[in-house]
């Protein structure tokens, strides 16, 4: 921490401070006790005779009542607890001098002494008590204040909505024992690409335009560790399964990029999920039951889920999923271009040939992938029109979610 | 892939709505992206008759054309070439909404006056009826169309967009997508006819074909077609084609592209005099060999582009693009009919360097069936001699050095449970898998499944079950909990530590923003020196998208500024925004390092009670004030030391350290870098590195026990030169074994406080762990720190 970051405040003023201020100060070497209103009693108690401390006891009283009556504020009041009851207040002076007394005028004087404290005392409680209501009835007349006048402005900040929504994501999938990993997004193409099926010069590469990295600044460069900017997350389910074993399950979170040009729909810069399990008896069915109960968390636990069937190069069977439309409950709208469902990802199982070359017998082990869209969920979710809001920053924008 | 339906049911009766087709093939696979209707905008658009042209009496190019309707006639004036009596054309009524020929919008039709004779109505183009951009001539209907009739009743279609996926190379043709349509409604598939009378002499004898690059070119066939006469393809041809997207140009091509369109194959026709020899070479181009293809281009080829050659030369790039040259005319008596296959890379690599993609290149370059050259050939043939009134050779050139055996799938039966999680009847294994074209036959244990040859997709037993699962309905699989083991939690402290970070900032009211990697040289040159950029060149795009993303940062600083620039006109009062993110540092590894790291900035007017803003901007101390929240939020003890940075202002730059590690930086942003970012404000900002900060944030925090005796507390003030730091003040008070903590509550400088030094109040807390202190214990306290203070500090109590 910080030094000198923990201290505990004093509640004096640095003005106060500078302009000779108030408390028990340490002013130079000199420690100097003040009373603010510098109140000093009229009288003095040095000869004490029995007579003479039992009528200074009755003076005292009659003075203290008299000066407490016109007491009108707390600081009066302590003021007046110092000289009637303080330290060096005559009633002191009277208790200290009754040792000068013989026993019985001691006991007489002691014993209306004390009365004389105890009633001071009393009279001390009273009189604060009053002066506390009479304050809180000021603050109800005099100090009515107009509620409907805004609080005061508290510093505000928000989590970015893909933040948000990515978090959320991640939620639904570590509520069913997955586990959260990332990696590199400058990845070689045998991650990107090879290692899932997607061969140079397959065409499925061209549903995935890449941004190529220029190797020559690492001193080095041969066709086979090509760099690239990852087009997806999941060279992670590869990068995870070369050095762990079933039972798999992971989702990896990231960021990733394509190399096209941006519209309301497309942004080079996309926020992907992955999610890998990998064990004995893995089927679609599980597959299914997992990507529903994540629908079911984000968008709701009355949703409906749709498989059909799609193609991804790494999954065998491919699946895309589509919800139920949120919006019209699946009547047709706007959102759902009118046909009730909503494709929110790419899934399927993993192919057998990636299992065994990742050292996993696909005769006992079998495996599911999935890639969710992170913005795609986040603009069905918030009702945003344009994807090129989230990269934008427009304070305007992100201060909504 | 566009398919039009009337198409469609040339091969598959269609018993069910197109909608409900739509979907079956979308739960299939093949993705129905969009159901268009042509026909329905043509409101006021019907059949005519034209029954006479004559010329427009004040304009050469202008003609007067007298149409009937069946039950009227009207005048109008037309500038269209091809307009010819006799003719049944698309004539727009007055009030019909067209697309202007020009501009492309839509108008209503009003009756116009062209170089003084009034037009009523008008006789459409493809381009007016938005069939295609052709605007040069009308749109001339089949003869049987009946006048009067909307057009839409006449060539009117429902066309399926389709989103192949790069696996169903076969489903690039009509015929492809009836097959799944037939297998998925229960109907059987009609295949097309073939048949047509050879009268020719036999094609062995006057054709050839060398196939000297036999990895390039499995199959190669020849055809030959004599006494084709040019001219328009028929108006059923035409408007198949115009569904499908392509523009009809004349018979010959148009059968080329209806075929390729049907079965999937493309086909290319030479001049069959205008070929040497008449003989072709398929070969590797060799070292300076030129072609000028059909788009006028002059091209040169490398040496693993493969060319169709003929004694003299090249005379196509194979499955991309024909020589013009050896093109087919309007002079063009005989055809030489190329139909082949090609090795699906070499045609994608080529189409990709020539820059020519085409519907040919596309279909190679996803895969051909090799069985599939000698039908189209066969197919194309009998559309020539038909419609081309052409004499087809007898027999068919085919070189086929090395046939592709068949593919045959042995699939497990306990596989489809295993996979799919369902275990359907064997019946409707079988089933399912004939009505796609698949052969079964059922052993004990397994099905061993023929693979048709159109679907060579299909490779291992995965992909049969997948079709099991396409015909089953993927809606019939159920959604089951996943269960059994759950692995051990894998820790991410990097992760952990970023979230709590964005958790801390957000809390201390800062908003998150997130920004693109990249960026360009120039830019980062504005937070980064020189000197770094050289030494640590940050790696740059091969490819890049837009001018100015062209590099991986090295530094968040750039992006921060620029975010908070664009904020700057829409925000009032004070503004606070963070990112986490990875910068990439080039190494000698394969991969660039990426460390995450997190920066901040702040700037504007503080605001008052209303949230107006106030005169006071913030400060140094307000960028600061995150970095200690940071810090106390993750028990991690920092230490700032006045530094030198880049980019930022001297004198207001600290570096942020932790056990004598530097970890990040705070600072006012230099008024030049900022003004570099279009920020005429002070602007402050604060980067910490994630990797340097983690080892300093304890796992847990410890509970630390407090007394149970107050504390008493003194306000100190001492002078002090102005160079004399807080923290080390404060340093020296806290060595003393009762102060429980001391902090700065003022500085001062100014009247009553000498030239050259300052003011600082300090409250003191002294507390003992086992007592009460006393006044006298203080006292002796203080005078020990004041005395520290004066031999270490040159500190003097204020008097
Ligand atoms: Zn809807």
């Amino acid at each position: 921490m910080f030094q000198g970051g923990t201290g505990t405040g004093t509640g004096t003023t640095a003005a106060a401070l500078r302009a000779g201020g108030v408390g028990y100060v340490f002013w130079g070497t000199a420690l100097v006790w003040r009373i603010r209103n510098g109140y000093t009693p009229g009288f003095t108690c040095e000869d004490a005779t029995a007579m003479t401390v039992l009528s200074s006891i009755g003076e005292i009283a009659a003075k203290a009542r008299e000066e407490l009556a016109s007491v009108r504020d707390e600081k009066a009041l302590e003021a007046w607890r110092v000289a009637f009851m303080g330290r060096k207040s005559p009633l002191q002076s009277v208790l200290r001098s009754l040792g000068e007394l013989d026993a019985d005028e001691r006991r007489d004087a002691g014993r209306a002494a004390n009365e004389l404290k105890n009633e001071l005392d009393g009279a001390l409680e009273s009189k604060r008590d009053e002066l506390r209501r009479a304050q809180i009835r000021r603050a109800e007349t005099a100090g009515r204040i107009d509620v409907t006048l805004p609080g005061r402005p508290l510093a505000e900040g928000r989590l970015h909505p893909i933040t948000q929504t990515q978090r959320d994501i991640i939620h639904a999938f570590t509520a069913q024992g997955f586990s959260v990993i990332e990696g590199p997004e400058v990845e070689l193409d045998y991650y990107n690409f090879e290692a899932l099926r997607i061969p140079k010069d397959h065409p499925a590469r061209e549903l995935m335009d890449t941004f190529y990295v220029d190797r020559s600044a690492l001193g080095q460069g041969d066709d086979d560790s090509k760099l690239l900017l990852r087009t997806h997350t999941s060279p992670n389910q590869i990068r995870f399964m070369e050095k762990s074993d079933p039972p798999i399950r992971i989702i990896c979170p990231g960021r990733t990029y394509r190399n096209e040009a941006t519209d309301p729909t497309h942004e080079w810069m996309i926020t992907q999920t992955e999610v890998l399990a990998v064990d004995e008896g893995l089927t679609l069915a599980h597959l299914k039951g997992t990507l529903f109960e994540f629908a079911k968390r984000l968008f709701g636990r009355e949703r409906k889920i749709r498989f059909r069937c799609d193609f991804f190069r790494f999954v065998e069977p491919g699946v895309d999923m589509a919800i139920d439309c949120f919006l019209c409950g699946g009547k047709g709208c706007r959102t759902c271009k009118n046909e009730g469902w909503i494709e929110i990802l790419g899934a399927g199982m993993v192919h057998p040939e990636i299992l065994e070359n990742m050292g996993f017998d696909p005769d006992i082990y079998t495996g599911f992938a999935a890639g969710l869209g992170v913005e795609r969920i986040a603009m069905l979710r918030y009702g945003v029109d344009d994807i090129r809001h989230f990269y934008e920053n427009d304070v305007r924008f992100l201060r909504q979610f | 892939m566009r398919v039009p339906i009337k198409w469609l049911s040339d091969y598959v009766a269609l018993s069910l709505p197109v909608e409900e087709i739509a979907q079956r093939l979308t739960m299939a696979g093949l993705e129905v992206t969009g159901i268009e209707r042509t026909g329905e905008e043509w409101e006021g658009v019907v059949v005519a008759h034209v029954v006479e042209v004559s010329k427009h009496p004040d304009a050469d190019r202008l003609s007067l054309v007298k149409v009937d309707t069946g039950s009227e006639t009207f005048e109008v004036v037309c500038g269209a070439p091809n307009v010819a009596a006799g003719q049944n054309i698309a004539y727009a009524r007055l009030g019909a909404r067209l697309r202007d020929a020009h501009t492309g919008e839509k108008k209503k039709l009003k009756k116009a006056k062209i170089r003084g004779v009034v037009s009523i109505g008008m006789v459409c183009s493809e381009r007016e009826l938005g069939l295609s951009d052709e605007h040069d001539g009308i749109l001339v209907l089949s003869e049987s169309a009946e006048k009067g009739k909307p057009l839409g009743e006449v060539i009117g279609d429902t066309v399926l967009d389709i989103d192949m996926k790069p696996n169903r190379a076969d489903g690039l043709s009509v015929l492809g997508v009836a097959r799944d349509v037939a297998a998925l409604t229960g109907q059987t598939l009609c295949e097309p006819d073939f048949a047509f009378e050879a009268l020719g002499e036999s094609v062995e004898a006057r054709a050839s074909v060398d196939i000297q690059a036999p990895d390039l070119c499995p199959r190669f066939t020849l055809a030959i077609i004599e006494n084709i006469e040019i001219g328009p393809s028929p108006p059923w041809m035409q408007e198949a084609l115009l569904g499908a997207g392509m523009r009809p140009i004349s018979n010959v091509v148009d059968i080329t592209n209806y075929v390729m369109l049907e079965l999937g194959q493309p086909i290319h026709a030479f001049d069959y005099d205008k070929i040497v020899d008449h003989k072709i070479i398929v070969r590797r181009a060799q070292p300076g060999e030129t072609l000028t293809t059909l788009d006028g281009k002059k091209r040169s080829f490398t040496s693993e582009q493969l060319l169709i050659t003929d004694p003299s030369g090249p005379i196509a790039v194979a499955g991309v693009m024909g020589g013009l040259q050896t093109e087919v005319t309007d002079a063009t008596k005989t055809i030489l009919l190329e139909v082949a296959n090609f090795n699906p890379v070499s045609i994608r690599r080529t189409a990709m360097s020539l820059k020519l993609p085409s519907e040919a290149s596309k279909r190679f370059a996803w895969g051909i069936a090799p069985e599939l050259a000698p039908m189209t050939s066969r197919r194309a043939t009998k559309f020539l001699v038909e419609l081309a009134s052409g004499k087809a050779a007898k027999g068919l050139v085919d070189a086929y050095p090395e046939p592709m055996p068949p593919v045959s799938v042995t699939l497990a039966k306990k596989r489809i449970p295993q996979v799919l999680g369902i275990d359907p009847s064997e019946d409707t294994v079988i089933s399912s898998l004939e009505a796609l074209g698949f052969g079964v036959a059922t052993k004990k244990d397994t099905f061993d499944v023929d693979v048709p040859y159109w679907r060579r997709d299909v490779q291992c037993p995965d992909d049969v079950v997948e079709e099991v699962a396409r015909m089953v309905g993927y809606e019939t699989i159920p959604a089951a909990p996943l269960a059994g083991r759950v692995p051990p939690g894998v820790p991410q402290p990097i992760r952990e530590l970023r979230e709590t970070i964005r958790d801390i900032l957000v809390g201390a009211g800062m908003q998150e923003a997130i920004t693109y990697p990249l960026t360009s040289l120039e830019t980062l040159g504005h937070v980064v020196a020189a000197d770094v950029l050289e030494r640590v060149p940050p790696l740059a795009i091969v490819n890049p998208l837009n001018v100015g993303e062209e590099r991986l940062r090295t530094s968040l600083r750039a992006s921060m500024l620029q975010c908070v620039a664009r904020n700057l006109r829409t925000t009032k009062g004070q503004l606070a925004l963070f990112e986490c993110a990875r910068v990439y540092t080039p190494t000698s590894e394969p991969l660039p390092r990426e460390s995450e790291h997190v920066v901040g900035a702040v700037i504007g007017a503080r605001l008052d009670r209303f949230g107006n803003a106030s005169a006071a901007s913030v400060d140094f101390y307000d960028a600061k004030a995150y970095v200690e929240r940071l810090a106390e939020r993750l028990s991690v003890s920092l230490t700032l030391e006045a530094s030198e940075e880049y980019g930022l202002l001297s004198g207001r730059t600290a570096t942020i350290r932790t056990s004598d590690v530097d970890i990040g930086l705070v600072g006012q942003v230099h008024p030049e870098t900022a003004a570099a970012f279009g920020i005429v404000q002070d602007v402050y900002l604060f980067e910490i590195r994630l990797d340097a900060l983690l080892p300093h944030v304890p796992p847990v925090t410890h509970y630390q026990s407090f007394s149970k005796y107050p504390a008493v507390v003194e306000d100190l003030a001492i002078v002090v030169d102005r160079e004399q730091t807080a923290s080390s003040v404060l340093s020296e008070i806290q060595v003393h074994p009762l102060v429980a903590s001391a902090r700065v509550f003022d500085e001062y400088t100014g009247e009553q406080v000498p030239e050259g030094k300052k003011s600082l109040a300090i409250a003191v807390s002294y507390q003992a762990p086992d007592r009460t202190l006393t006044d006298a214990d203080v006292a002796k306290a203080r005078d020990k720190i004041v005395a520290r203070l004066g031999a270490r500090c040159g500190a003097e109590l204020r008097s």
